[in-house]
């Protein structure tokens, strides 16, 4: 990685840190650089630079409507920024396309839940590792040798991650007929399928119950703690947030008006104000 | 008495034959409309180029010869070879897969997000355009399609079911390669789709647009992979009924047939679209057997629309189809 990428008013030094719980972070992954996203005329977002390291959980918090969900988007190639620069493992990030950016190790839930609906848990995990099989149409049509090999070998990483998620009970469900709460966890666990470098979780905790959100905050943890995945998560719970993360990005108004850690976020006066709902001028 | 109870089993036979047919053109409409919601008007007129291509394969025909001949004064005909059916097929499936590069590359991806109705006007306008030009490639007259299939009444089963009933059935050979084809197809179409990881990119798409881009899957690419199983399916419905009754103009006609069955069976299920040609098949052989006679015949011509009609006020969904339910 070229280090000179790294900013020089990042307050963490180039090779990482450590948290407070022993962890080690590693150098950054994903950069965001100055990043403008209008529509039409409105500002979704305004001139945000922040970068995401290796191994670490990073929040973007913000009130509703402060351009959250688009910088998720953004990162995921769902939408493209008319100014600013994406920064990935080292490189910069030419335009590109959803599916091109999935297979580049960024993988991604959504804050309405996009799931096939028609099919099943086990066939809804197995779609996430698509980018991960390797054999050709031919031998697909035809079933040649490595395609059933491969077959076999994906369904036993599903399997795991199944068990992780503790879903065994509903692998052969149509996910149209799961209640809310674990179509979240599918979704889930369709994205860990594809081993991501980044996995992107857009409000996981939306809609849940307290239950339910210790659930998934647990879940996020050791999926963190386990597999080592770098996390970059949107809530606008910030009490959930706060316990999560390591670092948080602060978005008001499609503004970054606070970076750091959880202790930092919390008392800066602009987060308060942003949250207690200080009139703008 | 009996006679007549073997004659009316043999006309359902016969048409269950038949319906065999319209499943298979129903077919590559379901495949095209399942996964992407376009209703491909031009499927039948699909069928009717992957018959001529293959015939003109086949007989080493010079495409394009008669505008050829006539804009530079040459007399080219043929390149006088005889493909055996087998790699003419071959090649003709090769060229369907081109034909859905192509209409992926200059219809479908400048029309990306546009409503149902646009894109069903685009599928008109490329069954028109495909009309014409297998005409000015391969010449409009009939041409004679003959890849080897077995046709004409298995004198085998005549003998036999004589012998058993005292009564011998006249059935169609080539009807019942058919019956045989249109079975594997349906087979493999299904294990295609259920167990390989296109087949599972395929309903991913067919599901959500957005969920599919997130996990990798890139659309353009499905387009062409399920437009090229459309003319696959395309072509061979039409070598079946390319063999039976020659390939020319009325082979796209064979799409409308295809309609009712899809009102049947329902517009998103393969399994529809089989029994849905089946129940169409048989129904108006037996109709015009045992009703024909009291209201002047020729219901052949209408039962099928009218039966569809009724489908249409009780069950819109078909008999397989997936309820569609508007949230408002």
């Amino acid at each position: 990685m070229n280090l000179q990428d790294t900013p020089q008013d990042n307050p963490m030094t180039a090779e990482g840190y450590t948290t407070p719980d022993g962890r080690k972070i590693g150098g950054v992954l994903m950069e965001m650089r100055n990043i403008t996203l209008r529509f039409g005329g409105v500002k979704a977002i305004t001139d945000i630079s922040f970068d995401i390291r290796e191994g670490e959980i990073r929040a973007i918090i913000g009130p509703n409507g402060a351009g959250k969900s688009s910088m998720l988007n953004v990162i995921s190639g769902f939408y493209v920024p008319q100014e600013g620069e994406v920064w990935f493992r080292g490189r910069k990030r030419p335009p590109m396309k959803p599916y091109q950016v999935a297979r580049q190790g960024i993988a991604r839930t959504f804050q309405n839940i996009a799931l096939f609906e028609g099919m099943s848990v086990l066939d809804n995990i197995m779609t996430g590792r698509l980018t991960l099989m390797k054999s050709g149409i031919l031998q697909q049509a035809m079933w040649w040798g490595r395609a059933e090999r491969e077959e076999t070998e994906h369904r036993e990483k599903v399997e795991k991650i199944i068990d992780f998620l503790e879903i065994q009970h509903i692998r052969k469900t149509p996910v149209g007929r799961l209640p809310y709460g674990l179509k979240k966890r599918v979704e889930l666990a369709r994205a860990l399928a594809a081993e991501p470098r980044l996995l992107l979780l857009d409000e996981p905790m939306a809609g849940m119950n307290v239950e339910e959100k210790e659930d998934m905050s647990r879940f996020i943890l050791d999926v963190n703690d386990e597999f080592g995945t770098t996390i970059a998560l949107i809530e606008h719970d910030m009490g959930v947030v706060m316990d999560l993360s390591d670092r948080v990005v602060v978005m008001d108004y499609g503004k970054k008006i606070g970076d750091g850690t959880p202790d930092e976020v919390r008392n800066n006066q602009a987060v308060i104000d942003a949250y207690l709902g200080v009139a703008h001028d | 008495m009996p006679d007549t109870f073997f004659y009316a089993l043999e006309v359902s036979l016969n048409g269950l034959m038949a319906g065999v047919m319209y499943s298979l053109v129903a077919l590559g409409f379901v495949l095209i409309f399942k996964a992407s919601g376009i209703f491909n008007y031009a499927q039948g007129v699909l069928a009717l180029f992957a018959a001529l291509t293959l015939v003109g394969l086949q007989n080493g025909q010079v495409p394009f010869a008669h505008l050829i001949n006539a804009v530079f004064g040459t007399s080219i005909h043929g390149f006088g070879w005889q493909l055996p059916g087998i790699i003419a097929i071959l090649l003709t499936a090769l060229v369907m897969v081109g034909l859905a590069i192509l209409i992926e590359r200059y219809i479908l991806k400048h029309l990306v997000n546009q409503e149902p109705i646009i894109l069903f006007m685009a599928t008109i306008g490329l069954a028109y355009f495909l009309e014409g030009l297998g005409d000015v490639m391969w010449g409009a007259d009939i041409k004679k399609l003959d890849v080897g299939l077995p046709q004409g009444i298995s004198d085998a089963i005549e003998s036999t079911t004589y012998e058993w009933f005292g009564y011998g059935f006249f059935i169609d050979r080539l009807d019942m390669v058919a019956a045989v084809v249109a079975a594997l197809l349906v087979a493999s179409l299904t294990l295609f789709s259920q167990y390989t990881k296109y087949g599972r990119a395929l309903r991913a798409v067919a599901d959500d647009h957005q969920a599919a881009l997130s996990v990798g899957i890139s659309l353009r690419f499905i387009w062409v992979l399920v437009w090229s199983i459309a003319g696959f399916v395309a072509l061979v419905a039409g070598i079946m009924w390319g063999s039976k009754s020659g390939v020319q103009f009325s082979l796209s006609l064979i799409a409308l047939k295809a309609l009712p069955v899809l009102m049947l069976g329902g517009f998103t299920s393969i399994p529809g679209a089989i029994v849905g040609g089946l129940i169409i098949g048989m129904g108006e052989k037996l109709f015009e057997f045992f009703i024909g006679p009291l209201v002047g015949g020729a219901t052949e011509n209408w039962f099928a629309y009218v039966l569809a009609l009724l489908f249409l006020v009780f069950r819109p969904q078909g008999l397989f189809g997936e309820k569609i339910i508007e949230r408002v």
